[in-house]
């Protein structure tokens, strides 16, 4: 990729004071991340992955530093304008999905369009599309509970595609899932990356960074190791059991 | 978000609860419909007491002559006729406030029909004397000055008295009674009035003009009122004014001497209902403090429930304000829903306030008045409540951080 990055952190600093001890989340760090990128965030607990993700997502603001979403620097937005920012550029996936009980995966998809001023109609449309897009078009009016996990994070990662994001940023997405389900949202989220969107994604667990095209590793608030790698691609294992293909 | 997807946003959050959702607007539903049922039933007593009040006469004055005292023996008032047809004629004519006088004298008489009879308030009076007390024809012609003036032998006679004497529902217009043997044409039966506060049928009377009452029925003194006068001040704000003329008048005209007492006495009978209304008043006030007290609960069983609903669904505003939902936005989403329960509350109370009032109406035949202000006041009310009680749960919600939302198990 090439041009100005989508994401540009330069030496970023958090501290949070907890009674009184502050605690260095984050000492320093700079990042950029390209366009279409597929990038994993690793580290123990502890090591600011979290903290990284939360300022990376526009949820948190530094302490020092400065971050480029897209060229803006918004790391001294309001609360409301980074509302804004969230909902039109990045798409969330949770580990334990945050899906709306008793509301069905059409309306759960909808949910950032309300907040973007879209008219009924239009909503119901690019839901619709979004849903098509993870292969759930017709699970449309199922309830949460009514689906398998890896149906729901599907449902997730639609509702994070309907606003037509920049990035999607994915913190531990497969926790939840068993092998063969976050396989599936691997595949998907290397489509993603194929068309032009940004993946960022949060995970401890070294299987699943390898779909990704780079590993940054953080340790202690700082960039332990950032690496490029040709990715693992993700192929759906067919339903036989024992039987896993693997290409490089 | 447009207001109607807040409010759809909102009913769909309190339909997924529909149970905790009821009991909690069942505080307001009690207090919205006890005062809707006690105002119903509270302007219902106030109106049956303006309508009594209204068939006495309005604004009215009664002016009665003094007392006579005989050997230490006070003998009330009225014992000594001190009212002149004078004094009568120069309350008319002389004092701007009044709009009407008229003599009453009264006698309790036998009155005959062909095959029935009955004994009841036989009245001589003037023409004014129905203007006084707003008092229409049923049936019939009300007789007229000329017939005072010729001293004809007619009678207006009131419904029970009509009932009495030729049945229920006949019309005695042109029929011939007897009063103490002298033959009456009845030219009218007065509309009914029904009772006054003290039990007293208005109805039972028979009304003729004051010439020919003196003449053929009581006669006596022709220079004095051997009654009182009857007045109606031209509007409620002039009726102590008018009285305080009369007086000054009447003293005037008696040539009493100031530190003497009055040898008349006046009755204001519009001070009478005022302080009836007094009464009712208060009773106003009363309800309005068990209205605000049950409006109050309501509240604050509502601001209960909305501060359990924001902790439970810390991780929904969490997840809502990561995709974008700005503080404001949830701000209003959950201001919205306490409003929609209150105002559901109200709605359900109203409805059930009328239903109670109506049901008192109809089972016990208590007189109950709708008033479609008081029912839109309640709703409002109900609304004001969900509103400032919902403010600070909305707020709390609103001022949730993403990230530990998020957290929240």
């Amino acid at each position: 990729m090439s041009g100005k990055p989508l994401v540009l952190l330069e030496n970023v600093v958090k501290t949070y004071v907890m009674g009184d001890v502050e605690v260095h989340a984050m000492r320093g760090v700079s990042l950029s991340v390209e366009q279409g990128e597929f990038t994993a965030i690793m580290g123990a607990s502890g090591s600011g992955k979290s903290t990284l993700m939360n300022i990376v997502g526009c949820l948190d603001r530094p302490t020092a530093g400065s971050y480029f979403l897209d060229g803006e620097e918004v790391s001294r937005l309001s609360t409301e304008k980074l509302a804004e920012v969230r909902n039109r550029t990045i798409g969330f996936v949770f580990q334990s999905f945050n899906l709306l009980a008793r509301t069905d995966a059409l309306e759960n998809v909808e949910l950032p369009l309300l907040y973007s001023g879209v008219g009924t109609a239009e909503r119901h449309r690019r839901a619709a599309e979004s849903l098509a897009k993870v292969g759930l078009a017709d699970r449309a009016h199922h309830h949460p509970n009514q689906m398998s996990g890896g149906q729901q994070q599907r449902v997730a990662i639609a509702r994070a595609l309907v606003t037509h994001p920049r990035m999607i940023l994915a913190d531990e997405p497969t926790g939840n899932l068993d092998s063969r389900t976050s396989v599936e949202v691997m595949a998907l989220f290397q489509d993603l990356g194929r068309a032009g969107i940004t993946v960022v994604l949060v995970t401890h667990e070294p299987d699943i960074a390898q779909y990704a095209s780079r590993v940054v590793v953080m340790r202690d608030g700082k960039v332990l190791s950032d690496m490029s790698q040709v990715p693992r691609a993700a192929q759906v294992p067919p339903p036989e059991p024992g039987a896993e293909g693997q290409t490089a | 978000m447009s207001w109607l997807q807040t409010l759809r946003v909102a009913v769909r959050a309190l339909t997924r609860n529909k149970l905790r959702s009821f009991l909690t607007t069942l505080g307001m539903v009690i207090g919205v419909s006890a005062v809707i049922a006690m105002v119903a039933i509270g302007d219902g007593a106030k109106a049956r007491v303006e309508a009594a009040f209204a068939a006495m006469g309005s604004n009215m004055l009664i002016v009665l002559p003094g007392t006579t005292t005989s050997g230490g023996a006070m003998g009330g008032f009225g014992s000594m006729p001190t009212l002149t047809w004078d004094d009568l004629k120069a309350i008319q004519t002389e004092i701007p406030t009044v709009r009407a006088a008229a003599a009453q004298l009264r006698v309790t008489a036998q009155v005959m029909s062909e095959d029935q009879n009955w004994t009841t308030a036989v009245f001589g009076t003037t023409p004014e004397y129905f203007q006084i007390r707003t008092w229409p024809a049923e049936h019939g012609e009300l007789f007229t000055q000329a017939d005072v003036d010729g001293g004809t032998k007619v009678a207006a006679i009131g419904k029970t008295v009509a009932d009495k004497l030729f049945g229920a529902n006949a019309n005695p217009v042109g029929q011939l009674i007897r009063v103490k043997n002298i033959p009456f044409v009845v030219t009218s039966v007065l509309s009914k009035k029904g009772q006054s506060q003290w039990g007293q049928d208005y109805d039972d009377i028979l009304i003729v003009p004051v010439s020919t009452f003196q003449q053929k029925i009581q006669g006596g003194l022709k220079n004095v009122i051997a009654g009182s006068i009857a007045v109606s001040a031209t509007g409620p704000e002039t009726t102590a004014r008018a009285e305080t003329q009369i007086r000054g008048l009447l003293r005037d005209r008696h040539r009493l001497a100031q530190g003497t007492d009055d040898d008349f006495s006046i009755r204001n009978l519009s001070e009478i209902a005022s302080a009836q209304q007094e009464g009712t008043r208060t009773l106003t006030t009363l309800l309005a403090a068990i209205a605000a007290v049950s409006l109050l609960v309501g509240g604050i069983g509502i601001m209960n429930i909305m501060l359990v609903s924001v902790t439970e669904r810390t991780r929904e505003i969490g997840l809502r304000m990561a995709v974008g939902a700005k503080p404001s936005d949830i701000l209003l989403q959950f201001l919205v829903e306490a409003l929609t329960l209150a105002v559901m509350g109200g709605l359900i109370g109203v409805a059930l306030g009328l239903a109670g009032a109506w049901r008192l109406a109809t089972s016990f035949g208590w007189e109950v008045l709708y008033r479609p202000d008081v029912i839109v006041v309640a709703v409002v009310f109900s609304g004001l409540v969900g509103v400032i009680f919902g403010l600070y749960p909305a707020h709390k919600a609103s001022r949730l951080d993403p990230i530990q939302a998020l957290r929240f198990e």
